[in-house]
């Protein structure tokens, strides 16, 4: 069941620009996608017009698993973040699939946060009602 | 060197006051700063016929020209990656000389990033028209809005393996400043600090960075003029020969939001710059006398001392600890304060202070200086006289 968070109502809309739509489409739909080549297969994030391997300009959005590792941890309180009413926890994911993402971790307090945390994806509503990809701890399995 | 005349070299240096607000326009504090310079080298505005700054700057060219009368520009140019491309101009002035694109090149930067606008503040506009890479599209949403942020963010993968605690991270600031409060020029002369006032600093971003970890975001101006070592002989300073400026970026990394590739604890591109720069000087960056080393948080000064090979990885800490970068070091770290003491001018002071030592005329004159070291990350350079 994918979770959506609405803790922070006035947070930033994704930009959508010519060749990163297809990701923030996808999240308004609750899908955590990356950029997978249609010559080589190669996922990259973030998304490029050209995949640098092998050059081919073929691409569709991949589904990812959602699970993931953080690689690193901040919380930004001073300035204040714009959009958040409470300092964010911002992290760099490393999903399964090797590749990796700056998103937020939610459901956790920065007492317990950790590199090495295991995570997985849920989506947090913005200020003009999208979708973008979020993390919180992993459920024990 | 084949020929020895033809070698690039900065004979010209100048600068504003560094301030909260200038007061004044920054194509004003460009033309002042570029005056200054001409001054200091003995040559006129009208001797100059090649320009460049950031890709950043409001300034361009032709207010250069329309202010200072300059007749005739052969080449002029930008260069992109913000700070980081603080020496990446020496770079470029020294190839645009030697190979006679121009013969006195102009470098400036020239900002009231204090009183107009700051860095530091929250950035949440992405320019969906792509000017640049597209970095803060995958930040913004998630609050990740400022430099400090981003910095933390690529830089604790390093502090955590190496157990680099605040205090690591303090020591570096409380040099700074303490080189900064004896430089008359810097914002924060006579104004030391200890390491319980960086322990006692507000948190900008946890668990790393607080604010005195942060460089001091300034208005000024700084120029820089190069020309070739021949043309040098008759100025009015003893020139200081650029004895290599290289640069390097590897793929798949960013700049200040290089999340994306390799090992974040390893800054893959200055290590890349250590090799070049190492051969085309023929000494490498600790064998040098003083180091410019690119402070806009203190983190970066870690990562950057174990990448140009001033000790292994994760002992920079020590380094510093141990006393190696104070003046009387064997490698003096800033001595004018760096970018934390003395000001942010992109890191451009960084390099005006490199020739001042070199020159033997700085306020904190490090002694028997015969060449010195400045990076800023991607890009790398010795000068010596
Ligand atoms: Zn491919």
């Amino acid at each position: 069941m994918t979770r959506i968070s609405s803790a922070n109502p006035h947070r930033p809309d994704p930009v959508l620009t010519i060749d990163t739509a297809f990701f923030w489409a996808a999240a308004d739909e609750g899908r955590f996608v990356a950029q997978q080549c249609g010559g080589c297969a190669t996922l990259w994030h973030p998304p490029r017009p050209v995949c640098p391997k092998c050059l081919s300009k073929e691409k569709h959005a991949h589904d990812l698993s959602g699970r993931g590792t953080v690689m690193s941890w901040i919380m930004p309180v001073h300035p204040p973040a714009h959009g958040f009413d409470a300092p964010p926890i911002v992290v760099l994911v490393e999903t399964e699939e090797g590749l990796r993402f700056v998103s937020n971790v939610e459901g956790i307090d920065p007492r317990q946060m950790k590199n090495g945390l295991k995570v997985e994806v849920a989506f947090a509503r913005t200020k003009g009602g999208h979708q973008v990809p979020i993390f919180v701890p992993a459920e024990e399995i | 060197m084949a020929n020895p005349g033809n070698e690039a070299c900065i004979v010209g240096i100048g600068q504003t006051e560094f301030s909260r607000a200038s007061g004044r326009s920054e194509q004003q504090l460009c033309a002042e700063a570029i005056l200054a310079a001409c001054e200091d080298a003995g040559l006129s505005p009208k001797d100059i016929d090649g320009a460049m700054t950031f890709d950043l700057d409001n300034s361009d060219e032709v207010d250069l020209m329309r202010n200072l009368g300059t007749p005739e520009m052969k080449y002029s140019m930008r260069t992109p990656q913000g700070g980081a491309g603080s020496v990446t101009t020496l770079v470029h002035a020294k190839k645009a000389v030697e190979s006679g694109l121009c013969d006195v090149m102009v470098i400036w930067r020239a900002m009231n990033e204090r009183s107009q606008y700051r860095f530091g503040q929250p950035h949440t506009a992405v320019n969906p028209k792509g000017l640049s890479s597209t970095f803060m599209e995958w930040c913004m949403p998630f609050g990740a809005q400022t430099p400090a942020a981003w910095e933390a963010l690529s830089a604790t993968p390093y502090l955590e393996r190496y157990g680099v605690t605040s205090e690591d991270l303090g020591r570096i600031s409380v040099l700074f400043r303490q080189n900064a409060a004896t430089n008359p020029a810097a914002w924060f002369y006579g104004q030391p600090i200890t390491l319980e006032d960086h322990q006692k600093s507000r948190w900008i971003v946890p668990p790393h960075l607080k604010l005195l970890d942060c460089c001091q975001e300034s208005d000024g101006g700084v120029a820089i003029i190069v020309t070739r070592r021949d043309r040098a002989r008759d100025l009015r300073q003893v020139p200081a020969r650029l004895l290599g400026a290289e640069y390097a970026f590897l793929f798949n990394h960013e700049i200040i939001s290089d999340f994306y590739e390799g090992d974040l604890a390893e800054l893959a591109n200055s290590v890349r710059v250590k090799e070049r720069l190492t051969a085309a000087a023929g000494l490498a960056p600790h064998e040098t006398n003083v180091a410019m080393i690119y402070d806009n948080f203190t983190p970066q000064v870690l990562r950057q001392l174990e990448a140009f090979g001033y000790c292994k990885p994760g002992e920079g800490k020590h380094y510093i600890a141990d006393g190696h970068m104070n003046l009387d070091g064997k490698s003096p770290l800033s001595p004018n304060g760096g970018l934390i003491g003395e000001a942010y001018i992109h890191g451009m002071n960084n390099i005006t202070e490199g020739v001042r030592q070199l020159r033997g005329t700085a306020a904190n004159q490090v002694k028997h200086v015969e060449t010195v070291f400045m990076c800023s990350g991607v890009a790398g350079a010795i000068i010596g006289r």
